[in-house]
């Protein structure tokens, strides 16, 4: 060979244990893919128990790395707490998605082998993005979890409904990718890197305004992504055309896998210019929450009140992003901050697909989305009121559930910050959206149904449920179980 | 005995909340709901009296039973439990009442039955409220002070009179907004107290350095969260609906304890906390209190409904736990714990004897009503008790509590407007004559006169049955023992409150 060439292209090592949950949920979506061909009709479902297979897999893989600090790939993938806890988060939100679209796929005409490869390549990149630490492979992860979701949201083929949904997300997509590659491309332009330790370290010594700029075209691609307001239009149609086990991804480990990439761009890349971003996510934050519930009260349909309720909740873990100052000295606010925002992302995805869950349980056969039709659900059916009760309680931040937990710890690293116009936003945010909450929990409980059908749950969704609330539970109780990885997590 | 020390507080916490497991998997037959939800309610009601039992009288002012572990290390909360002279009572007075509508309720169960869920939601309410007297550290105190909403939410949207929806959300989002500023409060606490504690004993060393600016607003947050949770007029308008609205026992609960947790929290938290601010809004809480005690009072003579009006005096007395509050002197404040407990006894008294009354006449309509004591005369003659006692009459446990409050508005602390407590003494002093007066008219158009036509067949009306007897003689014999020996309830208190008036010179 020549050695000019030997000498300019070396090979990255490769840590073959570092890559095995990636590689593990790769194959498995390529086995269930390839499965799909050669299961008749009739026993297509058998996709669903190999994906959750290979999600268990994985989480095995996962579990195998616990205590490894390790990066491969010539330092464009990092396994540390921050990884790890994410990757587990989406084993977990994955599996609960399985049990949700189980029956659902099952029952409707789909392609069910197909979806579940989708669901697995989603996932895979969830997994990707939260070791990426580059922009090339931040990217791409980014559009591994959401390029599967599009084609996803577009299954239910004969829906006029779905099919928009389909194209208004695909269309959102590619401008916001556009628009953050734009960004990216500036980045790179001006600090010969794609790597983020050294965008960091070579942006430290130039402060253009160009870098304000292409920092603020990256966090606009960001903003459509986790649709926090003014990006957030394609999200409620989307999520209402979507079947609704995907509408429960969409709004649950896709956007956690956004807000993932967002916090590692943030932390990694850009922290020594904080002072010109975080007034942007101060702004963002008040907007998303604050419009999010205003739209929120006036819905009539779960899906689509679930849809500005999960938009508001991304508002206040914007506030997070909001709190950061590049000054030495309030490293200790910024942890906090940073701490606050995973804590949140981890209560926030259980409980939201918890309620994401109950919703299609109650939909399942023949029943519609429309709050009305909730009247007297418990009388129907305790146990799913009671399970949907407890995850919109919490959703609301009241005990006896985690969501207080998530709440209290974006309060505390506000006050700390010392941003106090957020906390009081904040605040009040948090009782305008108790009134909606309230409001579907006051249909099931409290009025008298209109048929006194029972609504038959499946026991795989019921488990799901079931342990959903009872990891609530339990982190209400001993939150140190979170926390403390939280805070290991810490970049 | 001693691991009693330290696991008799959390189990009277927690074994109410390990009652609402239980509940939930066990089948739907009513009676061993009832057995098994009263064997919590009631164990846990043993390790409150054991607890009171190993209480060392002698140092009252003494934070004892304490239990301080690890809980979330990262933010410095700790799982801290306690109680002194000032908590235990009113912890006692949670476990009794608890127990006591655990027993009524094997009387009667509300419309639209569901015994399962009604108990389990009492049980946990329980929890939240005997959390919030033992809590230690603030944030632990937020978690059980939020606690209680959701389960009184549920009690009075499913059990409740037909304006349920709006009494119930009204309730819950009035108090959530109170909370949220309080724990806003905390949260700046905790900052300012540099090595990042929710504790709030070791939090009154902290705030002395603090601004006054950060001392005020502080103490406007705690006092937001408190004041509705009281509550205190402007504040109460959320009160009158829940009650009226609200089954008897969740009436009941709601007079007797969960009231409790916003004077509480003035006590424990605010006023040891933040006392200059305490001083700065002294005159402020004062004078609300006052308008409070007027206005309640007031409102009382113009209502019909039997529940309205109970409520309503509600206000009014928590005017005088307030008033006593205020004046930030020992004979204020222990009038003030007193008042709590004598407010606790007897209006939980009148609130099970208007749900009785509900259940024999089919209405609380007090014109509909008449001549109670003549058809059925045991039970006329406790509703004339009970509405006596409430009234203040010396003997009873009801005059204590004014009685010291407006005595501490004679002098109040140093610092304190003389003149300005002074007025507040007597405009109270006059609340008290119109509290005698609406009490009086409405035993009169109850029990007096004669019975209408409509109820003359009494048909469905009977006297005093034994299980409500076996619920109401407890709060009965005890507003006769702290009326005539009020000693038993300020020996417990004196120490405690003198260390907390201590603060402020008085």
């Amino acid at each position: 060979m020549d050695p000019l060439l030997a000498q300019s292209v070396t090979q990255p090592g490769v840590d073959w244990h570092a890559l095995a949950p990636e590689l593990v949920m790769a194959s498995a979506a390529c086995i269930v893919l390839v499965a799909d061909l050669f299961l008749p009709r009739n026993s297509r479902w058998i996709a669903m128990p190999l994906s959750a297979a290979g999600i268990i897999g994985t989480l095995a893989a996962v579990v195998s790395l616990i205590g490894t600090e390790t990066t491969t790939l010539a330092g464009t993938f990092e396994v540390d707490v921050f990884s790890l806890l994410f990757k587990a988060l989406f084993c977990v939100l994955g599996l609960i998605i399985l049990a949700i679209s189980f029956h659902y796929f099952r029952g409707g005409s789909y392609y069910q082998g197909e979806y579940y490869f989708l669901l697995l390549c989603s996932l895979f990149g969830g997994l990707v993005i939260a070791s990426a630490r580059d922009l090339i492979s931040l990217f791409i992860a980014l559009e591994l979890i959401s390029i599967p979701g599009i084609v996803m949201v577009a299954l239910r083929k004969g829906d006029a409904r779905s099919n928009e949904g389909a194209l208004k997300f695909f269309l959102f997509s590619v401008l916001s990718s556009a628009v953050m590659l734009y960004g990216m491309s500036l980045v790179y332009g001006l600090t010969g890197s794609t790597l983020l330790a050294e965008i960091s370290s070579s942006i430290e010594a130039s402060d253009q305004p160009i870098i304000v700029l292409s920092v603020f075209f990256v966090v606009v691609g960001f903003a459509f992504k986790i649709s926090a307001v003014p990006f957030h239009f394609w999200a409620p149609d989307t999520y209402e055309g979507a079947p609704s086990p995907v509408a429960a991804f969409l709004s649950t480990a896709s956007k956690i896998g956004g807000f993932v990439g967002l916090l590692v761009l943030m932390f990694k890349a850009f922290p020594t210019v904080a002072d010109t971003w975080a007034p942007v996510f101060g702004v963002l934050a008040a907007l998303t929450m604050t419009v999010g519930n205003l739209i929120a009260l006036r819905q009539q349909q779960v899906i689509r009140l679930l849809a500005y309720s999960g938009i508001a909740q991304s508002g206040y873990i914007l506030v997070c992003l909001a709190l950061i100052s590049p000054n030495p000295g309030d490293q200790a606010a910024n942890e906090q901050a940073f701490a606050a925002a995973v804590i949140y992302l981890a209560i926030y995805g259980i409980m939201d697909l918890g309620a994401f869950a109950a919703a299609v349980a109650f939909a399942r056969r023949g029943g519609t989305y429309f709050i009305s039709d909730y009247a007297g659900l418990w009388q129907r059916s305790p146990q799913l009121a009671l399970l949907f009760g407890g995850f919109l309680i919490s959703l609301a931040g009241a005990p006896p559930m985690a969501g207080l937990i998530a709440k209290l710890f974006v309060f505390a690293a506000t006050i700390e910050a010392g941003v106090y116009w957020l906390a009081i936003v904040m605040g009040v945010n948090t009782v305008i959206a108790a009134w909606y909450y309230l409001a579907v929990i006051k249909k099931m409980f409290f009025e008298t149904p209109e048929i006194d059908e029972p609504v038959e749950v499946p026991y795989l969704m019921t488990a799901a449920m079931g342990l959903a609330t009872a990891v609530l539970v339990g982190l209400l109780i001993y939150p140190a179980l979170l926390i403390d990885l939280a805070d290991r997590s810490i970049f | 005995m001693s691991w009693v020390d330290d696991w008799g507080l959390s189990l009277a916490t927690f074994l109410p909340a390990l009652g609402v497991l239980v509940l939930m998997f066990l089948p739907n037959r009513e009676s061993l709901l009832k057995i098994t939800g009263t064997a919590f309610a009631g164990l846990a009601l043993v390790a409150g009296i054991i607890s009171a039992v190993r209480f060392d009288y002698g140092a009252s002012d003494q934070i004892q039973l304490e239990v301080n572990s690890t809980w979330i290390e990262s933010i410095g909360a700790r799982y801290h439990v306690g109680v002194d002279g000032m908590s235990l009572p009113l912890l006692l007075l949670s476990l009794l009442v608890c127990f006591l509508c655990m027993i009524y309720m094997w009387w009667h169960i509300p419309a639209p039955g569901k015994t399962k869920a009604l108990f389990a939601l009492v049980l946990l309410l329980e929890t939240g409220m005997n959390g919030t007297f033992v809590a230690l550290d603030l944030i632990l105190f937020f978690i059980f002070f939020e606690l209680v909403l959701v389960p009184m939410y549920f009690m009075i949207g499913i059990w409740g009179g037909p304006n349920r929806d709006y009494a119930s959300v009204k309730f819950f989002l009035y108090t959530l907004f109170g909370s949220i500023f309080m724990l806003l409060g905390f949260l700046a606490l905790w900052i300012n107290s540099g090595n990042e504690t929710f504790d709030m004993i070791a939090l009154r060393d902290t705030t002395g350095n603090a601004s006054e600016l950060f001392q005020n607003l502080v103490f406007l947050g705690l006092f937001l969260g408190f004041a509705i949770k009281v509550p205190m007029w402007p504040f109460h308008t959320w009160l009158p609906d829940a009650h009226t609205e609200a089954p008897t026992v969740g009436s009941v609960l709601l007079a007797a304890v969960l009231l409790k947790m916003g004077t509480y929290g003035f006590i424990r938290i605010a006023l040891p906390i933040l006392p200059d601010a305490a001083v700065t809004f002294a005159p402020l809480i004062g004078i609300l209190a006052v308008i409070g005690i007027i206005w309640g009072s007031l409102c009382c003579f113009a209502q019909t409904d039997l529940k309205r009006l109970i409520a309503f005096s509600s206000v009014g007395h928590m005017g005088f736990v307030m008033l006593g509050i205020a004046t930030l002197t020992d004979t204020g404040i222990n009038g003030a714990v007193f008042g709590m407990v004598a407010h606790g006894l007897i209006t939980g008294m009148l609130f099970f004897l208007a749900g009785s009354i509900h259940e024999r006449y089919h209405t609380r309509e007090i014109a509909e009503l008449g001549g109670v004591l003549k058809q059925i005369p045991r039970f006329g003659t406790v509703f004339s008790f009970a509405a006596i006692a409430s009234l203040g009459l010396p003997g009873l446990a009801g005059f204590w509590g004014e009685m010291l409050a407006l005595l501490g508005a004679y002098q109040p602390a140093p610092g304190l407007n003389v003149e300005l407590f002074r007025v507040l003494m007597v405009i109270g002093g006059i609340g008290t004559v119109l509290t005698a007066g609406y009490l009086l008219w409405t035993v009169q158009r109850v029990n007096l006169g004669t019975v209408p036509d409509k109820f003359a067949a009494g048909k469905g009306i009977f006297d005093v049955e034994r299980l409500e007897w076996t619920a109401w003689t407890p709060l009965l014999l005890l507003i006769v023992v702290a009326g005539f020996y009020p000693a038993l309830l300020t020996n417990v208190t004196a120490d405690a409150v003198g260390t907390l008036a201590g603060i402020f010179g008085a």
